[in-house]
């Protein structure tokens, strides 16, 4: 299959993605993807500065790094680690954030605003503002805020504003919501750094190209170790970004790509985040893809202890790989993603975050059954400072959730 | 023609205004919805906007996000919105309008959503989160049902987009009065005249404009720009304030009357 063929002028990945958005927005998005466009094809200019504040203000190339211990621990196959918790503000985050600020500025807006979960996205989006100049706002669920304390002052520190979000289940999807209103309202200065592949097109589109430089850097990378690509390559899914970066410049490589998602409590439970492994067609925020739902169309509340992994939703190309097979999809308990964190910062002195936690979780499970001259990529999409507290009171009161 | 142009182009034979309500289904409770509607007729609306709850209503600003989280808590859904309709079609030929989001409708199949929904009386839908070019089974399905699908534009929407939706916009053409979510912000009245100016080179269809008129004064004000004018947010706060009063009904008719009469002199 051609995976370049994808999406279409309108961002339809087969019958995911598309434009879902009140008309308000729509003049907004076209003028978005005509500049994005514009800038794709400016590799002396645009193309090139970005690459710039990547390497010397972003930290990368971020290492790929050949976990032994874990490797060993795990029955041999070797398991690499990129290391996106290396890249500056300890995520993924800033790839994105910083093209879309640059974007932002090369189109005269005056303005930007975003959402967060975790807050990972937040804290990079006040950091890219902060580096070009530009005020920033943050919409934060109020129950992730609690979740997340130490990312809000970070935020705040970095001069951005901060607005609590508590409609709704006072979490990422609201945050959305209410990133959206605000949007519309002040569409004529401001630019919405959406911080994953969801929302309307071109979103989905610009964000994986951002995040792509993961799997670009992975794969020479890799060959430069090994010789060889990897076997199989594994990222969390909450929207979906991390994993998207990383899978991209695989598409048409003969290597196996698994996404992990938030098993919560269980699948049986109902508190999860898996809507690949359980949710439906729908639309939200902008785009048709799986969502978490119930009969009547309403999204329903989602759990995870990561927060950036709390989504009922996930980016169409998420949707479309897994409908054509070429990816696969699996999910991890929130017991499991916990154990995989205290595994990590033990054996390798890497404290992930709880998100990432996810995907080391899965290698866990499937690596003790593999060939030792196998290679596996799991991406460690961010670290786990911002996790430290809350893994405490956890493991200090299991009895708690 | 459907029940929404019979109204709409009688009004304007006769040189008069359209005043159009929103009311949230289910907030208070839908047993409170048929009543207003009836009321609201009573006290001179010419067509009744009718919301689906949705989990996300990302265009609504919060008075009408409460009213819709309310809804939902009391369990209503697409179906029984639709059970309402019919319901209350029994005792009157008033205009009325389903608006939603897309997420519900989808879920209950256009083909099916719409089919019920012609047949339990609705004239005409809006669907805030689609836009024309999103909308092709919706608009196919909508004529095969004669329904009005009507579609939204602004004060930032470009030459190319005005036209677009004077073309695929049945019923009226949705003017939002200033740009942002409804119930608050300052107006752009200017952009707005200019807006329906536009409009009226391109097509015969009325224009309604909507977001933000609180007030008898603005009512005034804004129909003067169009053939009339959607008031939501400021019903629901009425509502919103007399959910224990025992005439609830009574007091918010009220309160629309002399918004109607503000647009009708």
């Amino acid at each position: 299959m051609n995976y370049s063929r994808v999406p279409d002028k309108e961002g339809h990945f087969g019958r995911f993605g598309g434009k879902f958005v009140p008309e308000t927005v729509m003049p907004a998005l076209k003028e978005l993807d005509e500049a994005y466009q514009e800038a794709k094809k400016d590799k002396q200019g645009f193309q090139k500065e970005l690459s710039g504040y990547l390497r010397d203000y972003a930290g990368r190339p971020t290492p790929l790094f050949l976990a032994k211990r874990l490797t060993h621990h795990l029955g041999g196959t070797r398991i690499y680690l990129k290391r996106e918790d290396l890249a500056h503000t300890g995520s993924h985050k800033i790839n994105n954030t910083l093209g879309q600020v640059l974007l932002a500025k090369k189109m005269g807006k005056t303005r930007i605003i975003a959402e967060t979960g975790a807050g990972q996205h937040g804290v990079a989006t006040a950091t890219a503002a902060a580096f070009f100049g530009l005020p920033c706002r943050v919409y934060m669920g109020e129950e992730d805020m609690r979740r997340q304390r130490l990312n809000v002052f970070r935020m705040q520190l970095q001069g951005a504003e901060v607005i609590p979000v508590t409609s709704g289940t006072a979490t990422l999807k609201d945050a959305i919501n209410e990133t959206i209103r605000d949007w519309v309202t002040n569409i004529r200065t401001t630019h919405y750094v959406l911080g994953s592949v969801v929302g309307p097109h071109p979103y989905p589109v610009m964000v994986r190209d951002f995040q792509s430089v993961i799997g670009r850097e992975t794969k020479k990378q890799i060959l430069t170790s090994e010789g060889r690509l990897p076997g199989y390559l594994i990222a969390c899914v909450g929207g979906g970004s991390n994993s998207m970066g990383l899978f991209y410049p695989f598409l048409e490589d003969k290597v196996e790509l698994i996404g992990v998602e938030a098993g919560g409590w269980g699948l049986s439970t109902g508190k999860h985040g898996a809507s690949l492994a359980r949710g439906t067609v729908g639309v939200l925020h902008g785009s048709k893809s799986l969502l978490l739902q119930n009969e009547d169309g309403q999204i329903v509340a989602t759990h995870s202890l990561a927060a950036g992994l709390d989504y009922p939703g996930v980016g169409p190309e998420h949707a479309y790989l897994k409908e054509t097979g070429r990816a696969r999809y699996e999910t991890v308990t929130d017991k499991e993603a916990l154990e995989a964190f205290e595994l990590l910062s033990r054996l390798e002195g890497i404290i992930p975050a709880l998100e990432s936690a996810h995907a080391v979780a899965y290698v866990k499970k499937i690596a003790p059954k593999l060939a030792k001259d196998e290679i596996m990529v799991i991406n460690l999409s961010g670290r786990g400072d911002k996790d430290v507290e809350q893994a405490a009171s956890i493991i200090s009161h299991p009895e708690g959730k | 023609m459907t029940r929404i142009e019979e109204k709409l182009y009688q009004l304007r034979t006769e040189g008069e205004k359209a005043f159009i309500a929103y009311l949230t289904a289910g907030y208070p409770d839908l047993e409170t919805t048929r009543a207003l509607i009836l009321e609201l007729e009573a006290r001179g609306v010419d067509v009744i906007e009718l919301g689906i709850p949705f989990s996300d209503p990302l265009a609504d600003g919060p008075v009408i996000q409460k009213s819709s989280q309310w809804a939902l808590e009391k369990g209503i859904s697409s179906r029984r919105v639709l059970e309402l309709v019919r319901k209350v079609r029994q005792k009157t030929q008033i205009p009325l309008v389903l608006m939603g989001y897309y997420n519900p409708i989808f879920k209950f199949g256009e083909a099916d959503f719409v089919n019920v929904s012609s047949d339990a009386g609705v004239d005409g839908l809006i669907v805030v989160d689609v836009p024309p070019e999103e909308a092709g089974q919706l608009k196919a399905e909508a004529e095969r049902n004669k329904l009005n699908l009507i579609f939204l534009l602004t004060p930032v929407s470009s030459e190319e987009r005005i036209r677009l939706v004077c073309e695929w916009s049945s019923g009226f053409i949705y003017c939002v009065s200033y740009t942002g979510v409804t119930g608050g912000g300052e107006k752009e009245e200017e952009a707005l005249a200019s807006l329906v100016r536009k409009v009226r080179t391109l097509t015969a269809t009325p224009v309604e404009i909507g977001f933000g008129i609180s007030s008898p004064d603005d009512a005034k004000r804004a129909s003067r720009i169009a053939d009339g004018i959607i008031v939501g947010s400021a019903i629901i706060k009425e509502i919103a304030s007399h959910t224990s009063h025992h005439n609830l009904v009574g007091r918010v008719g009220e309160a629309v009357e002399k918004l109607v009469r503000a647009t009708k002199t």
